[in-house]
Parts: structure tokens; sequence; C-alpha cells
């Protein structure tokens, strides 16, 4: 039991977080903005190598240089969105999404002409776990950032109930026409919606990075875990993507724990093609997610 | 000597520009034609690379094999395999809407690469296929199989052009059109859209399967590397998109223009002080992204916008 709690459960629970904070964003993009939003990783990467390049010149836990992330991911959002993406607006949506995966090549190419294209650490060696009640051993990591997580999941949980912006994101997502006409600034639900999104990629960056090693197709690996748990929250409910993101991350962790016999119930090398296939499923017979986000 | 080593940079150069045209060609069945946004090519180009790689190659301890079959019958299969893989994934996602059809595909080219990673029983892993025989090799040797190679494919292409420019001016093409264009309308008028939907989607998937196959017997060798989506999928959209989607000869010249740029800049970008010189191939990801978002914006019909074929009308 201590096993299964050590070595699945809480690496799960992390992979989870990390999941989670990157699909909020996608879902309300996807909800707000009605496109898949394919540089999503690379904007992550983009976040994770804005941390690393603090951490050269200031040496301190890079968990405090995450605002330096963010501001990166922020800038770079509000950009591709005001030159790239915004004069596809009044096209099919398609076109952006097209634009999209340009554009995680080109952060992608950034990332790798600014800092090349090897593995990089954010933090050195090892650091003991903590050892929880005599028998949990939970990894420092671990735990910064699943409380992390649940501490921004209440935040955003408040932003999107009791301030004036969140409830109009809300209803953009619910329905836009409505929206409009009823007097809310769009442009500036647009302006929040990519200001949330990219800060929350950063976190996951930094996560992501910490939990294994920086590289630059970081982010893209982490891509299609993330759409399924959008697809999973149902598209436009930030707080079901948080849902989704912990269900997608215990799912692909806990599939290769030896549930029937000594064997493990799935290999380990295709612990990424369970989300794939969640989504895959998803798409096909529940494609508004658990949540009863909106279909597009 | 510098004019032979030119002549067969150009022969290599039209090669590979020859095994893209198939793909937006292939690409342009599926996208100009039917509207559907498949983001998954590497993992048909791959499936065809490794059947056409498996049923031609000699016997070898290391992979499934032994069939020594002529390399023909190896690019057929390609076509089957891929096909049919291709119809197994219709049949579930066709009904997607494009967004959701381009995150389903992402996954099952995933899903395909981990299976070519992972199966060494099949495809010897990371490891890869090697000895694969290319055709007519009997004839030829050394660099003179390069150009017959060079024939080779562009016969396959010119094959795929006229099959698919007759699909496109052939009842069954306009009514493609008329799917994509207005898929109600189209119902309205009797339109099984399902149907067409999965055939286009199984033909574009059988031509990417040749690439994929063309492509093993040009490098002799096959790893899972050669599915990597950045160099197969990524592309081949920018191509089809330079070119002019829904025009088959825009899908063509749109493969040629952008794989003579993507090659030729490599060799400035080599000319460059060492330091840069080693992330080369970054900066050409970073104007190929960007010469995207220039052909999104001000470009977007092409270099060969789509012409609809005239309606003729038989005289009474």
């Amino acid at each position: 039991m201590s096993e299964f709690i050590n070595f699945y459960l809480f690496p799960a629970l992390t992979i989870g977080s990390i999941y989670a904070l990157g699909a909020v964003g996608i879902s309300m993009i996807f909800g707000i903005l009605r496109f898949a939003h394919f540089a999503h990783g690379d904007l992550m990467t983009l976040g994770t190598y804005g941390i690393l390049a603090a951490a050269a010149l200031m040496p301190v836990n890079p968990l405090l240089l995450v605002p330096f992330g963010m501001a990166l991911t922020v800038f770079a959002a509000l950009f591709v969105d005001r030159y790239f993406y915004r004069p596809l607006r009044d096209l099919p949506t398609i076109y952006t999404v097209i634009s999209s995966f340009g554009i995680a090549l080109v952060f992608r190419s950034l990332i790798q002409l600014v800092w090349g294209s090897e593995n990089q650490v954010l933090v050195a060696g090892v650091r003991p776990p903590l050892i929880l009640f005599d028998t949990f051993r939970v990894s420092v990591l671990h735990l910064q950032a699943i409380v992390t997580t649940a501490v921004i999941a209440v935040l955003l949980h408040f932003f999107l109930t009791a301030t004036k912006t969140g409830r109009s994101m809300r209803a953009v997502a619910d329905d836009p026409e409505l929206a409009e006409v009823s007097g809310l600034d769009t442009a500036k639900v647009v302006r929040w919606t990519w200001i949330i999104g990219a800060a929350l990629a950063a976190v996951a960056g930094a996560f992501a990075a910490l939990n294994t090693s920086a590289h630059p197709n970081l982010g893209w690996n982490l891509l299609l875990p993330m759409f399924a748990a959008a697809i999973l929250g149902g598209i436009g409910k930030p707080m079901g993507a948080m849902a989704g993101g912990f269900i997608i991350g215990m799912a692909e962790e806990l599939s290769s724990y030896h549930w029937i016999g000594d064997e493990a119930l799935i290999s380990p090398s295709y612990k990424t093609a369970v989300a794939f296939v969640i989504m895959i499923s998803l798409l096909i017979f529940r494609p508004q997610g658990l949540f009863k986000g909106r279909l597009l | 000597m510098e004019l032979t080593g030119l002549f067969f940079y150009v022969v290599s150069l039209l090669i590979m520009g020859g095994i893209y045209a198939l793909l937006c060609l292939a690409l342009n069945v599926q996208w100009g034609m039917g509207g559907l946004f498949n983001a998954g090519i590497a993992g048909f180009y791959g499936v065809g690379a490794y059947t056409s790689a498996i049923l031609s190659t000699a016997a070898s301890g290391r992979h499934l094999g032994g069939f020594s079959m002529p390399v023909p019958i190896g690019l057929v299969g390609a076509a089957l395999v891929a096909g049919i893989t291709g119809w197994a994934v219709a049949r579930i996602c066709v009904r997607l809407k494009s967004d959701y059809l381009a995150m389903a595909s992402i996954g099952i080219a995933e899903i395909l690469r981990l299976v070519f990673v992972n199966e060494s029983w099949l495809t010897n892993g990371s490891l890869g296929v090697s000895r694969i025989p290319r055709p007519l090799s009997d004839f030829t040797t050394g660099r003179m199989s390069d150009v017959v190679f060079l024939g080779f494919v562009w016969v396959i292409v010119l094959l795929v052009y006229v099959a698919t420019s007759r699909l496109y001016d052939s009842p069954w093409g306009r009514s493609l059109r008329a799917i994509r264009d207005n898929e109600a309308s189209a119902l309205a008028a009797g339109k099984n859209v399902e149907k067409y939907r999965i055939q286009t989607f199984v033909i574009g998937c059988a031509v990417m399967g040749v690439a994929g196959g063309l492509s093993a017997h040009y490098f002799r060798f096959l790893s899972p590397t050669a599915t990597d989506p950045l160099l197969t999928t990524f592309l081949v959209w920018v191509m089809l998109m330079a070119g002019g989607s829904g025009n088959n000869r825009g899908a063509i010249l749109g493969a040629l223009t952008i794989w003579t740029l993507w090659s030729v800049t490599e060799i400035f970008t080599n000319r460059l002080p060492p330091e840069w010189a080693t992330r080369s191939s970054f900066i050409r990801m970073l104007l190929v992204g960007l010469l995207l978002q220039f052909v999104l914006q001000r470009f977007r019909s092409g270099l060969l916008p789509e012409k609809s074929p005239p309606v003729r009308f038989r005289k009474d």
C-alpha cells in the first residue's frame, strides 16, 4: 500500500497538476477564442526557459523565479495573438489552428536557437524525500506542485466567480454573441484569457522541468495529454480542465501499476498512449466532456 | 567534376521533392478537396515506410521480414496497409469537426510512433531496418541508381497526379467539394457525407503510405526518426498552403518550391561560423514557421489558386 502511494500516487498527482495547469489555458482559449491552441505546449517550454535564464543570474530556488517565466510567456502570448492570430480571426478557425502549429514551431526553434537543444536541469542533485508518518516518502517537489496547483485552483475559482472580468470570461465562453450584445468588452476578455493561460503555462512548465529536465520538446510532449484533459473537463470550463488534468495524469501513471498479478497493467513505454486513447474515445463518445462543456 | 556534383545534387533534390509532392497530393485530396484536417501525416507515412521495408527486405533476425518481395509489391502493400489504417481511423474520427480531427489524428500518429519505437520484433525498434532494396537495382550500380530512382519516383507522382486530377474533375470530386464548402446543403442534396469523407481519407492515407515506402527505398534505411512530425507533417502542410490547396499542380509546385528552399538554405547556413552552423536547422525551422504565417495572412490561396473546372452541359 505504501509502495502504491509513494511510487504511483504522488507522482501521478504531480503529473496531474502539470496537466491541470496547462489544460486550464487550453480550455479557456478553446472556449473563448474557439480554436485549439497547438502552441500551448511550446508556450510552457518558453516559460521553463525564461525561468532557466533567470536562474543563471540569480541562484535561488527556481520556484521563486517563476514570475520571470510568466512575464516571458504572457508577453509571447499577447504578441502572437496580436500579430499572428488576430488577423485570422474572421476566417474559419481552422486557419488559426494551422497558424498555431506554425507558432509552436517558431517558439521551439527560438528556444533551440537561444538556449541550444541539450537537456538542462533547474536544480542539480538529489533532494531527500520528506517522510510522513514513518511510512510515506514524498519528494518535496511533488508536494510543492500539488499544493501550488490546489492554491491556484482556489484562486482561479474566486477570480471566475467573484470578479467582473472573470464573470465576463465565463459569459463569453458560454455564448459569445450574447456577451457581445450585452456590452461586454470582448477584447479585454481575450487579453485576460491569454494572460491567465500563459501565466499558468509558465507554472506548469516550471514543474514539468523540475520533475524531469528542461529540453525544447518538453511542452510539445505534454500537449496531447493536456488537450485530453481540456476535453475531458469540458471545453470552456477551467475548473473542469483542472479535474481533467488530474484524471488524465492519474490514468497515465496508474496504468503501469501492477493491478493484476505482478506485471504492469500496461507497459510503461506505452504510458503516453493512455492519454491519447482516452482523448480519442472522448472525442468520439462524449466530446462535451464530463462537465458539459461547449461542443464546437 | 563540379558539374556532376551539381547534377547529383539536383537529382537528390528532385527525388525528395517528388516524395513530398506525393504527400502534398495526398493531403490535397484530404484537405484541399475534402476539407479534412489530417495532422497525422507522419503516422501514415511511417506505416507505409515500414510495410514496404518489411515486405521487400531479405530475412533478418532483428525484425519481422524475409519476404524479399519486389519493390513495386512492397509499395502496393504500403498503400494497402496505410489505406486500411486510414480506414480504421476514418471510421472512428471522420465525424469529428476540424479542430478535434486535428487532435485525434496527431494522437493516432503518436500512438503509431510509439508502436514503431517499442515493438522491436516488428521494426527493430530505434535501431531501424537496414538494407532496404531499391527498385531496378539489378541494372544499375552506384550513383546511377539515384537517377533511375528519380524516374521511378516521378512516374508514380505522374500517375497519382493524373488519378487525383481525374478525381477532382469527376462527379465524386464535385460532391466532395460541395461537402467541404457547405455540408448542410450537400446533405440536403442526398450526399452521404460520412461515406465520402471516409473514402477521401482512405485515398489520401494510401498515397501517404506510398510516399513513405518510397522514402524507405530511397534511404535504404528506416528508423522511427523518419516519422518525425516536424519534417513530415508540418512541412507538408506548409507546402500545400504555399502551393495552393485544392489545386493539384499547386500541390506539386508547392512541394518543389518549399523543398528547394529548405535544402538550398542548408548550403548557406552551413557556411555560417561554426557556433551558428550547428544551430542552422533551427533558423530554417523558424523561417518556415514564419513563412507559414505570411502565407496564411497575405497569400492564402497559394501560388496556384484553386480553379473549379467549368461546368460543361451536354448539347441537345
